[in-house]
């Protein structure tokens, strides 16, 4: 049996792309994978009895070493913010690559605590920063000193002791070029450097609350529990930042979520599944339900999907158990035609995760086709003519080309970005008076202006032609062009209207980077939590690939 | 060290605000990245175009053809964006000139890229500086100067046709030479190791 992709329409619709959950594909646990069997260390932990101090922590296999070298800094508690318009945080990051000289080493600790303000160079590949949870930090520490193990409760409420505000790379701040390393086959999935300083940041933090405690009570003083350590993920808090880098990266987005939907496809056209797939499916659908029950938020608008999501999650188990059987042709074609019928998208998203988890040989294998060569594409077709251009715009962008932009409502947002941090910004247009600067990311209504300039043009006038007195649209012309190719390279809703929710943008993104327990502080920024549950570096060699719903086990 | 991305987003953003399209921002903030990667002056040569941009008015054109010429030195964006876009027309041409021409160093990445499109290297000589122009992937040159280079007076662009450097003597030479690579096949040889078959078409 053939099925096909799932239309681009529907899945690229900004709701639909907000309920996407971390899958086998997300990158931290592609990260993981790759790296479970390099040498891990702990190469320098030089902090005093409060904790601030340098480490250093590496990961090697032949002739590589990447380090991550850590700065753990004062700051007062009027200090700490989680925003962007921060300048001083508990801890800062930069990914090294190779081991660090000393000179390295004072050079970084002059630029990487400053981060936006300091500046790197080539031979850093990533570069973050993070909080501290005060509240889980001190009561672990206080804990650890007495000789006692935290309040595992308190704990899984929060999920982690230290957050990151913001994770930079590829170019950022003199950090190394993409073309420096892209040829590196460990690192050939996207993000791949990003997760691991996170995933090394994560167990600085263990490293830190246990060296405080014995600093504190040398006597009594126990090591956080392996246990509890492996419960505990880091948390990061993200803003807009991450929503224009989905529209500027139409290749690399259509990757991303044609791996997602060709593995959606391959399962569904299995005809016959194996009792052991059907029940890693089973059980780790099982185990799952603990990370939705455990997903806390004050977010209205997350609770009101997560209760839907429990909900439709029991009706979805109750078929599983009571008249379902995976004795049958195509069996998840046939739970996947179920739930699109019986349930909303983010119960449908959810268990197109779940699905994945039985089949290693479909994710590992797509999991090295999610980067892009971006340049590749970046030239226009210009001896194409415009009956081609309008056959794809009336194919790719068909709902997009009916919004009628002369309605307010349609044009109600424009982004921007900020002076002051070089972040993008959301704004009412006709609230603020700078929509002349104005980013292109508003594709819809771009894309409409050209639809009906294209509708006056002589069919079989070229596009060169045609851009002479049109290069005002440009850019939309290149991207119409790239959609041919890459039909999941764009999202199919209006980024500027009123009806915008833009955490779908931010949501999708951290989907992918396999972050879970959204909580929206906002429509424009929320927290999450990534690493939750995953095995620690020592554990590495021998884990179990479905970590992600051991948590709080 | 500035990053190749740091200059291709600083040279796009600051082409919007002379006032180009988002579609040519993004075109000049490529192709200023190329030139830096190629150790080509983009930077100097860009910010003092720009410079110059708003007050000196400089000469657009549309249409390329074989001979272009124009009292007021022609914009080497627009030039540029348009040889792009035409180069598939105009490959016909063989060689095409271009008399005054602003700030001709802007020029070279649209025509490095244009190679690579048409799949033919590019020769251009710009005054008594000449450029080989290698599909986008490389360029050679006699051209070492890391200044501003304000005007070229006449332009001439080249289309070569893909042609080896060798002669068929020169090749026989070194193929005679990989052939002691080969077995001698025996009639033996040749019913049991060939893997297609015994007949081509069983």
């Amino acid at each position: 049996m053939k099925i096909n992709l799932r239309d681009p329409n529907i899945v690229m619709k900004l709701s639909k792309l907000g309920s996407f959950h971390q899958s086998k594909l997300s990158f931290l646990r592609s990260f993981l994978r790759e790296f479970k069997d390099w040498k891990y260390s702990r190469d320098l932990f030089n902090l005093d009895e409060n904790g601030y101090g340098t480490a250093v922590y590496s990961f090697k296999k032949n002739k590589r070493t990447y380090s991550l070298v850590c700065f753990a800094n004062k700051i007062t508690a009027e200090e700490r913010s989680d925003r962007v318009i921060a300048t001083k945080w508990d801890a800062s990051f930069a990914l090294y690559d190779g081991t660090p000289t000393k000179k390295d080493l004072e050079r970084l600790s002059d630029n990487v605590p400053k981060q936006e303000a300091g500046r790197l160079s080539y031979k850093e590949l990533s570069l973050a920063r993070a909080n501290k949870s005060v509240r889980i930090f001190d009561h672990v520490v206080k804990g650890l000193s007495d000789g006692k193990q935290p309040d595992k409760e308190l704990l899984s409420k929060v999920g982690y002791l230290y957050r990151t505000t913001a994770v930079y790379g590829s170019g950022k701040f003199g950090l190394a070029d993409r073309f420096r390393i892209k040829n590196r086959e460990e690192i050939c999935g996207p993000f791949r450097l990003e997760m691991m300083l996170v995933y090394l940041a994560r167990q600085f933090t263990f490293d830190q609350v246990n060296h405080i405690a014995k600093c504190k009570n040398p006597k009594k003083a126990v090591e956080l529990d392996n246990d509890i350590c492996g419960n505990l993920g880091i948390g990061n808090s993200t803003g807009l930042g991450l929503a224009p880098f989905i529209v500027n990266h139409p290749t690399l987005l259509n990757n991303w979520i044609l791996a997602r939907e060709t593995a959606l496809k391959k399962i569904r056209e299995i005809k016959f599944v194996k009792k052991i797939e059907a029940d890693v499916f089973k059980n780790c659908l099982n185990k799952s339900i603990k990370n939705v029950t455990s997903w806390n938020t004050d977010s209205e608008f997350q609770q009101k999907k997560i209760k839907e999501l429990i909900s439709d999650l029991n009706k979805f188990i109750t078929l599983l158990e009571k008249e379902f059987s995976f004795e049958r042709e195509y069996p998840f074609n046939d739970l996947y035609l179920w739930s699109e019928e019986n349930l909303g998208d983010e119960s449908i998203e959810y268990i197109v995760s779940m699905m994945m988890e039985p089949f290693d040989e479909i994710a590992n294998l797509l999991v090295n086709q999610m980067s892009s060569e971006e340049e590749k594409y970046f030239s226009i077709p210009t001896s194409r003519n415009i009956s081609d251009l309008r056959e794809i715009l009336e194919k790719q962008y068909s709902d997009l080309i009916k919004i009628d932009f002369s309605k307010k409502e349609n044009n109600q947002y424009f982004w921007f970005i900020s002076k002051n941090k070089r972040e993008p910004r959301l704004a009412d247009r006709y609230l603020n008076n700078c929509s002349d600067l104005e980013e292109p990311l508003a594709i819809a209504k771009d894309i409409n202006k050209l639809y009906e300039r294209s509708l006056i043009q002589n069919n079989n006038l070229t596009i060169g032609k045609f851009l002479i007195g049109n290069n005002d649209l440009r850019h939309v012309v290149r991207r119409t062009f790239i959609t041919e190719k890459f039909p999941y390279a764009e999202i199919q809703d209006n980024t500027i209207g009123s009806k915008l929710m833009p955490i779908d943008m931010l949501r999708l993104k951290l989907s992918f980077f396999g972050a879970n327990k959204f909580d929206p502080r906002s429509d424009k920024w929320l927290r999450i939590n990534m690493f939750q549950g995953a095995p620690l570096p020592n554990d590495l060699k021998s884990f179990d690939d479905h970590w992600i719903y051991n948590s709080l086990s | 060290m500035k990053t190749l991305y740091e200059i291709d987003i600083t040279a796009k953003r600051a082409s919007k605000v002379m006032g180009f399209s988002w579609g040519i921002a993004e075109e000049i903030g490529k192709n200023i990245r190329l030139l830096e990667m190629l150790g080509l002056p983009g930077i100097k040569n860009l910010n003092q175009y720009f410079k110059l941009y708003k007050d000196k008015q400089f000469q657009n054109i549309s249409l390329i053809t074989k001979t272009n010429t124009s009292k007021i030195p022609y914009c080497p964006i627009i030039a540029g964006v348009n040889f792009l876009d035409q180069v598939t027309i105009m490959e016909e041409l063989d060689e095409i000139d271009f008399e005054n021409v602003a700030f001709p160093i802007l020029l070279i990445p649209f025509l490095s890229r244009a190679s690579e499109i048409i799949g033919k290297k590019i020769f251009l000589k710009i005054d008594e500086k000449e450029f080989l122009l290698n599909f986008n992937q490389s360029i050679y040159s006699n051209y070492s100067n890391k200044e501003i280079w304000e005007k070229g007076e006449t332009i001439n662009i080249k289309f070569l046709d893909n042609k080896n450097s060798f002669n068929e003597k020169e090749w026989q030479e070194l193929y005679k030479l990989s052939e002691d690579r080969f077995v001698e096949e025996t009639e033996e040889l040749m019913q049991k190791t060939a893997g297609a078959g015994l007949i081509d078409n069983d």
